[in-house]
């Protein structure tokens, strides 16, 4: 990192003693970024401005929540009714959960589509899958604070899933709840405990992005950077091109939490928690419904517990499943084929997951189960050692060369210089 | 961008399976449902003040009985277009227990505004002797919390027929068209002419039906009306800014050679 | 090429446009996330409150909570009506008569909350410390009020307020 000389002289006084100014312009002016990301890249900003958001707007949301089981329903309630604009806070964060999902989701896509996770930033994949496995459980504990049915329910069949541990199991939830259901203890951990995990999630993005900026973004066509010719400076390029990304987002954003808050909830969470009677139909928040499918599929309690966490630990150990030394899906016509596969295996499960477990729906989970193993077991180090792949192009300034049918596509797309 | 196209395309293909698949089960698992036409749907959806204050007498004269509202208080009213002396009146009519006053009792005074709707039973077990084991749910949320819920009261409401011969309806129960399984705790509850409206309106069942519900679907969330408004200025803010955003992102990038 | 000049004119423009519309939506977004702290609808409605003073014996007091915060009643005896009606303005810090803060002179309605930093002063209770003019005195840094609320010594800068509050019968007044 560079020093810099500012022209304003309380800036250059306080960056001497302090360079965070000279650390933002590093970061920003001169981390050189590959010209040709396409909007797919604008997701992970994205989701760093939605993790704000949740976190702002679920400080808010504490300072009149309470932690009680006596208390909870009823102090949601007044926020929706009594604060002054509390129905719209806590609809940006209830609607703010979900498309923060979303937004991961895409982004996660992304990174499987275009090998963002092979070296060098195998680290910068795993941080990443990290930071889902705490949004996870941060979002889980969250749907429990509201103390309806759903949160109640949902509650009790999660912690559950501890109860497969052979042995020490049933200690294990009982330690998880604090008494021998899940009652007013187990709130008010998960409530501290919802409180903290966005802060270990920033943590994490953190050192996402410190490992992000050793290397740069990946980019469409999956090649290194060549030199200065292929970059532009983040700013104002991506930070202008990122914004006009968020105000997409915030249109569709406010579409859902102006006039669909409830659409992505359940009604029964509208109905106090009641430990002695079970909704007809629990399922999850949409975003766990491929998990859920997974865990339902396999006709065995441990065994479904074992195959939704697999189903996360298995992208942890991608960058070793995957070898094959391109990136990007463009120049692998086979693996192009199967990604494509595989996202509609997902959407499938999310899916099944809705669907009561009976009849063909468990027919079909267990093959999609399946499927989804397959791909990343079998499918992708089989590819790796197999499948001819197109040739790369040069640079990222010159990516016509070898007459790719893609990266012709890509070119036409561009405007001509005026 | 042709990718990005595709994988929301297909995001939202899963999230319409997911909401079709929820309104499936609701439909599947409960009876007929009528579809009614209400004012305060749509993004331009508002409430009709004299139908929600009918909907309160209907509300007060025949649900409050089993019903409470425990999220209401009197000064809610305010919103039905009731002015401060009416609101008072209205609550002073109520006796709601105070208390404990100076030698340690709890007691009984008037309401004010501030107090909330007092609910009918003490508690939900007092609830259950009363109706034969059957918890008549406090409605103030009731609209949100049934799918499709102004359609599904409504439909409820105006369900109760005679069961078809060949079924066999216990002690107690009753048969409801609209219910799933059918068979309801809850007599029926209007049969039309069951209010005298002031204001000389409808009283058939079915206009009691749709004051009551408009009267309900305000209570579960009285905040509509304020937050499709504030929606509708969001939204035209946030779609000039999109163009906008996107000029000044084509002017940014005008000098980027690419390729 | 040609409109070079121009081409820049819109470009500042568009961009000027743009950060000015995020300005704007920003602020929109913060008043919200301001205001929520405001009190809340339940809490404002609860503002008023009525008390019976029927039951109160001359040199009595009680103390009632109104906003969360005591408000002292005192049905002074005619020695302390006396006292404060006497009382010479060039001693007061804070010069006010006692008729302006009294309805009736027998009932003096005051908030209890010490004008320094908001402790309670004592005096209520009989056998508490009143203070060297036998109205109020605050433990916390020793704040002498007179038997009309008034400051007299101490480093409390005003006297001690008076709620809004009406009589809505001889024995019944509203406070708030």
């Amino acid at each position: 990192m560079q020093m810099q000389n500012f022209k304003n002289p309380v800036v250059n006084w306080i960056d001497h003693r302090l360079p965070v100014f000279s650390f933002m312009h590093h970061e920003l002016n001169e981390y050189p970024t590959p010209k040709n990301l396409s909007y797919l890249w604008n997701l992970g900003s994205l989701a760093g401005f939605a993790l704000v958001m949740m976190i702002a707007t679920g400080i808010i949301l504490a300072m009149h929540y309470t932690p009680h089981v006596d208390h909870a329903f009823a102090s949601v309630e007044r926020i929706m009714r009594d604060v002054n604009h509390g129905w719209l806070i806590r609809y940006i964060h209830m609607n703010g959960a979900s498309f923060f999902f979303i937004v991961v989701y895409i982004h996660i896509f992304r990174g499987l589509y275009y090998g963002s996770y092979k070296a060098p930033r195998e680290l910068l994949w795993i941080l990443g899958v990290m930071i889902l496995l705490l949004m996870m459980a941060t979002a889980f504990m969250g749907y429990v604070l509201p103390w309806g049915q759903m949160s109640f329910w949902g509650a009790t069949v999660i912690t559950n899933l501890f109860s497969a541990i052979p042995f020490i199991g049933e200690s294990i939830v009982v330690w998880l709840w604090g008494g021998f259901s899940v009652d007013n203890p187990t709130l008010s951990r998960f409530f501290a405990l919802h409180y903290l995990m966005p802060f270990m999630i920033v943590g994490v993005v953190l050192l996402h992005i410190i490992a992000l900026h050793r290397f740069g973004s990946n980019n469409p066509l999956g090649i290194d950077v060549s030199g200065k010719q292929d970059t532009i400076p983040f700013h104002p390029y991506y930070t202008s091109k990122d914004l006009f990304g968020l105000v997409v987002f915030l249109t569709i954003f406010a579409s859902a939490v102006f006039f669909y808050p409830n659409f992505l909830g359940h009604p029964d969470n509208y109905i106090p928690a009641n430990p002695l009677q079970t909704p007809a139909h629990i399922v999850p928040e949409w975003y766990f419904l491929p998990f859920y499918a997974i865990l339902r599929a396999i006709p065995d309690k441990l065994g479904g517990v074992l195959f939704m966490f697999g189903a996360i630990a298995v992208l942890f150990v991608l960058p070793w499943l995957d070898k094959s030394p391109v990136r990007s899906g463009r120049f692998r016509p086979i693996f192009k084929v199967f990604f494509w596969l595989l996202f509609a295996d997902c959407i499938l499960l999310g899916y099944l997951g809705a669907k009561p477990a009976e009849g063909i729906y468990v027919v079909l989970s267990r093959l999609a189960t399946a499927w989804y193993f397959f791909h990343f077991l079998l499918v992708l180090p089989v590819l790796s050692l197999i499948e001819r792949t197109r040739p790369l192009p040069q640079s990222i300034s010159a990516p016509i060369i070898g007459g790719m049918a893609m990266a012709g596509a890509a070119a036409k797309r561009e405007k001509p210089d005026a | 961008m042709r990718k990005l196209n595709t994988l929301s395309l297909g995001l939202s293909l899963w999230l319409g399976m997911i909401m079709a698949t929820g309104s499936a089960l609701a439909a599947g698992a409960g009876g007929k449902i009528t579809e009614h036409d209400w004012s305060f749907s749509g993004p331009f959806g508002y409430f009709d003040q004299a139908s929600l204050q009918r909907g309160f007498q209907v509300y007060r004269e025949v649900c409050s009985g089993c019903h409470g509202l425990e999220f209401i208080s009197f000064r809610n009213f305010a919103e039905l277009g009731y002015n401060e002396d009416e609101i008072k009146a209205i609550a002073a009519e109520y006796e709601v227990v105070d208390g404990p006053n100076d030698e340690g009792e709890m007691f009984e005074r008037a309401a004010i505004p501030a107090d909330r709707y007092p609910s009918p039973f003490p508690n939900e077990n007092a609830a259950r002797a009363a109706n034969g084991g059957a918890y008549p749910p406090d409605l103030s949320l009731i609209v949100k919390a049934r799918p499709n819920g102004a359609n599904y009261i409504y439909s409820l409401l105006t369900s109760y027929t005679d069961a078809p011969s060949e079924m066999d309806v216990p002690e107690g129960m009753h048969y409801n068209e609209a219910y799933a399984g059918q068979m309801i705790a809850m007599a029926a509850p209007l049969y039309g002419e069951d209010v005298d409206y002031a204001d000389g309106s409808d009283t058939s069942i079915e206009a009691h039906a749709a004051d009551v519900v408009s009267f309900l679907a305000w209570a579960s969330e009285p905040e509509m009306e304020k937050r499709k408004r504030t929606g509708l200025a969001v939204l035209i803010f946030l779609s000039v800014m999109c163009v906008v955003s996107y000029k000044a992102k084509q002017y940014i990038w005008s000098d980027v050679k690419k390729a | 090429m040609s409109e070079a000049t121009t081409d820049k004119g819109r470009r500042d423009f568009i961009v000027v446009a743009t950060n000015t519309m995020m300005a704007v939506g920003a602020a929109a977004v913060v008043y919200p996330l301001i205001d929520q702290m405001n009190p809340a609808a339940d809490t404002l409605a609860l503002a008023s409150i009525e008390v019976n003073i029927a039951g109160i014996t001359e040199g009595q007091a009680i103390t009632v909570k109104w906003r969360g915060k005591p408000v002292f009643i005192r049905h002074r005896t005619a020695d302390e009506i006396q006292t404060a009606a006497a009382a010479n303005m060039d001693d007061l810090r804070d010069p006010q008569v006692d008729g302006d803060r009294v309805q009736k002179p027998e009932l003096l309605v005051i908030e209890g909350i010490c004008t320094h930093l908001g402790c309670v002063p004592l005096g209520q209770k009989i056998g508490e410390v009143k203070g060297d003019y036998n109205g109020w005195f605050c433990p916390c840094h020793g704040s002498h009020y007179d038997t009309s609320g008034r400051i007299r010594k101490g480093p409390a800068p005003t006297n001690l307020g008076v709620p809004p509050y009406e009589f809505i019968s001889d024995s019944v007044i509203k406070i708030g």
